[in-house]
């Protein structure tokens, strides 16, 4: 038999039908949905007159537009309200399961998805946002998609979609102290380029990335979109069993092992043919920050910002407009700058383990004066552990705010916005201009580093001065 | 819902040499409330296109009036991202027929098509000609012809043939929807379930 690659094992699986000289007609093992990007596919299936096909395939979760504050009033903006609300009116229309506001699984859609053992290796998974890749964590096939998508799997559990080209990540070797899941995938796209990995599936492979926690993974999957790729995996092993076994919605008793041993079959074989392949070294990661306006745009903490000269005309002219937009030069070192804002949160950095991470840091110390620091657990469940374990009281006292679940600042679709011209270090994914506000400056870093310039208020490497 | 039919255009285009137009861009993430396609246009490249009072920023190419067109020539890696199909909406219900760029990213090329927006992908150096041609007359007529997939510079006839899918390509010429398609292999869609595990 030829070797197949784990994304092709998955991907063939669930191929419906195949449309000649066009896309595979591809089955859907679950699909999230969220208040943003789900009413105008229902709203499609309402002028069609259709019902959703496979109801208990899908899972809602309000997150995007949520107040991160005071929950259980009612939301204050009127058109954020009345998109929660829709999401509401169009679950019990259609008998889809709704974990709103005030439920204890609410939480940001990619957080939820994976701490209730819903998503789980093999699947095919689908979600009206980019960031679905999360879940390639446990060895699924999961992706971003638009709204006309998301009502062509309401409609009928299925999509039509390309195939994308396989590239493999191999990451082998040790990380050096104070280097996070966080700085590896902002490292490979400083390498590889927004671009880099568009048209393409990912797998995340090499040492490196196996000894990562689940949460670590999720991270590194998170922003596989944000090098352009159609998602990333890694292939199941016992980390992510150990992960999934006895949460809400895993499999129970003999399923649970008819399960695991198809599980474990799911790995690349040896001999897999990728279309693209890149290698790198652990011990040359360092901790990350971004100094431009795309995610791409990344560099070792200790190193300053290149010169864009020898770039080509265009790619000068679109790198200098970013520079110009944050306020830096060329040749600028990261280190040192002032910064106003901390956020810790957000699908690729809002589990407990990052919460952890920050706290252990913070112990004992105080955030710097000019600092305004939030932190926005991912869940409900990720807020009720943090109070469980005490970090909670940890990061209250060292000046955090600490506030409700939801997307937050990571894109200020809600109130938690970072004013124009300030300067946020934030361990979300995206830096794109306005993301975190009209005119916010975004540097994307780990939580441990985020922890370190909130205690400092200006950047710094968290592994020196402390 | 059927898609408008899109068989071939002639226009001028608006010129856009910025490369990685994310969809933040195109359409910021606080204009995503509304729970119908509406207005979306409005907001279209809100924050490069309006300072914070709300005017017209002069210097954005929407806002200069000597380039017009149902075509956006653009900078490479279109449509960075977001998912979020309303920057696709956006661009077509500002009244653009078809992006022009020498890269477009997965998620937004794959919305642009589901709407009947014609994503054409061409290489860097016809992307540079389209620039200076457009930059020396902004009048120059462009035709996107979608059944011979070229793109033609009409002044000197200078061309590039396009890539698209032909089941994309079929739909687009004739205004079908992915969904009618989807439903009708309902049938298929149960077999399939029956042999889930």
């Amino acid at each position: 038999m030829t070797p197949t690659t784990l994304f092709d094992k998955i991907w063939d699986a669930h191929v419906v039908h195949q449309v000649e000289r066009g896309p595979n007609v591809l089955y859907i093992d679950k699909h999230f949905i969220h208040e943003v990007t789900s009413p105008v596919a229902f709203l499609g299936l309402d002028k069609r007159n259709l019902k959703v096909s496979r109801p208990e395939k899908t899972i809602a979760t309000p997150d995007h537009n949520v107040p991160t504050i005071d929950q259980h009033l009612p939301i204050k903006d009127q058109l954020s309200r009345n998109q929660v609300d829709q999401l509401t009116k169009n679950c019990e229309k259609h008998n889809i399961q709704l974990c709103g506001l005030n439920h204890p699984w609410h939480g940001i859609v990619h957080v939820i998805g994976p701490e209730l053992g819903i998503t789980q290796p093999g699947m095919t998974i689908v979600c009206g946002d980019s960031h679905t890749s999360t879940h390639g964590a446990f060895g699924a096939v999961a992706f971003g998609i638009g709204t006309s998508e998301v009502e062509m799997v309401l409609a009928s559990q299925c999509i039509l979609q390309p195939k994308p080209k396989k590239m493999r990540i191999t990451v082998d070797g040790k990380l050096k102290k104070g280097v996070a899941s966080k700085d590896i995938i902002l490292y490979i796209i400083s390498k590889i380029g927004t671009a880099g990995g568009t048209g393409h599936f990912i797998e995340y492979a090499g040492s490196a990335i196996r000894e990562l926690s689940m949460e670590g993974r999720m991270t590194i999957c998170n922003m596989s979109i944000e090098s352009g790729a159609r998602g990333g995996l890694i292939a199941p092993d016992e980390t992510t069993f150990t992960y999934i076994e006895g949460r809400e919605m895993a499999p129970k008793g003999e399923m649970w092992d008819k399960k695991l041993a198809y599980w474990k079959t799911l790995k690349s074989d040896e001999g897999a043919v990728f279309d693209k392949e890149y290698t790198f070294d652990a011990s040359d990661i360092e901790p990350m920050i971004t100094f431009g306006t795309n995610p791409g745009m990344g560099l070792k903490i200790s190193q300053p910002i290149p010169d864009p000269q020898n770039l080509p005309p265009n790619s000068r002219q679109t790198f200098e407009k970013s520079l110009n937009y944050m306020g830096f030069k060329p040749g600028d070192k990261m280190i040192g700058k002032e910064v106003d804002y901390v956020f810790v949160g957000s699908c690729t950095n809002g589990r407990i383990e990052d919460l952890r991470e920050v706290a252990n840091f913070v112990k004992g110390k105080k955030k710097a004066d000019n600092i305004t620091a939030w932190i926005v657990p991912g869940s409900r469940q990720v807020e009720e552990q943090a109070r469980k374990e005490g970090i909670t009281n940890i990061l209250e006292g060292a000046g955090f705010q600490l506030r409700q679940p939801g997307c937050s600042a990571c894109l200020a679709m809600n109130d938690d916005k970072i004013p124009a011209g300030k300067y946020a270090v934030s361990t979300s994914n995206r830096n794109f201009e306005g993301r975190q506000g009209p005119g916010a400056r975004t540097l994307l870093a780990s939580p441990l580093v985020a922890a370190a310039v909130a205690i400092k208020g200006k950047i710094v490497d968290p592994r020196e001065n402390f | 819902m059927p898609i408008d039919k899109f068989k071939t255009l002639q226009s001028t285009a608006v010129p856009m040499p910025i490369e990685n137009v994310d969809t933040d861009q195109i359409i910021p993430a606080r204009f995503l409330k509304a729970i119908e396609r509406k207005d979306f246009d409005k907001n279209l490249f809100r924050d490069w296109r309006y300072d914070k009072n709300d005017q017209p920023k002069p210097d954005f190419v929407l806002n200069d009036s000597t380039y017009s067109g149902k075509i956006l020539v653009a900078g490479e890696n279109f449509g960075s991202g977001s998912s979020r199909e309303h920057a696709a909406w956006a661009l077509y219900d500002y009244g653009f027929r078809v992006i022009v760029s020498s890269f477009f990213a997965d998620i937004f090329k794959n919305n642009a098509l589901n709407n009947g927006l014609l994503p054409v992908q061409i290489s860097a150096e016809f992307l540079e000609k389209l620039f200076i041609a457009i930059q020396k007359d902004p009048g120059t007529l462009i035709e996107v012809n979608l059944e011979t997939e070229k793109i033609i510079l009409l002044a000197n006839g200078d061309n590039e043939s396009f890539e698209i899918n032909p089941y994309k390509k079929e739909c687009l010429i004739k205004g079908y929807d992915d969904i009618d398609y989807l439903l009708s292999l309902k049938d298929k869609i149960q077999e399939f379930e029956q042999n889930l595990m």
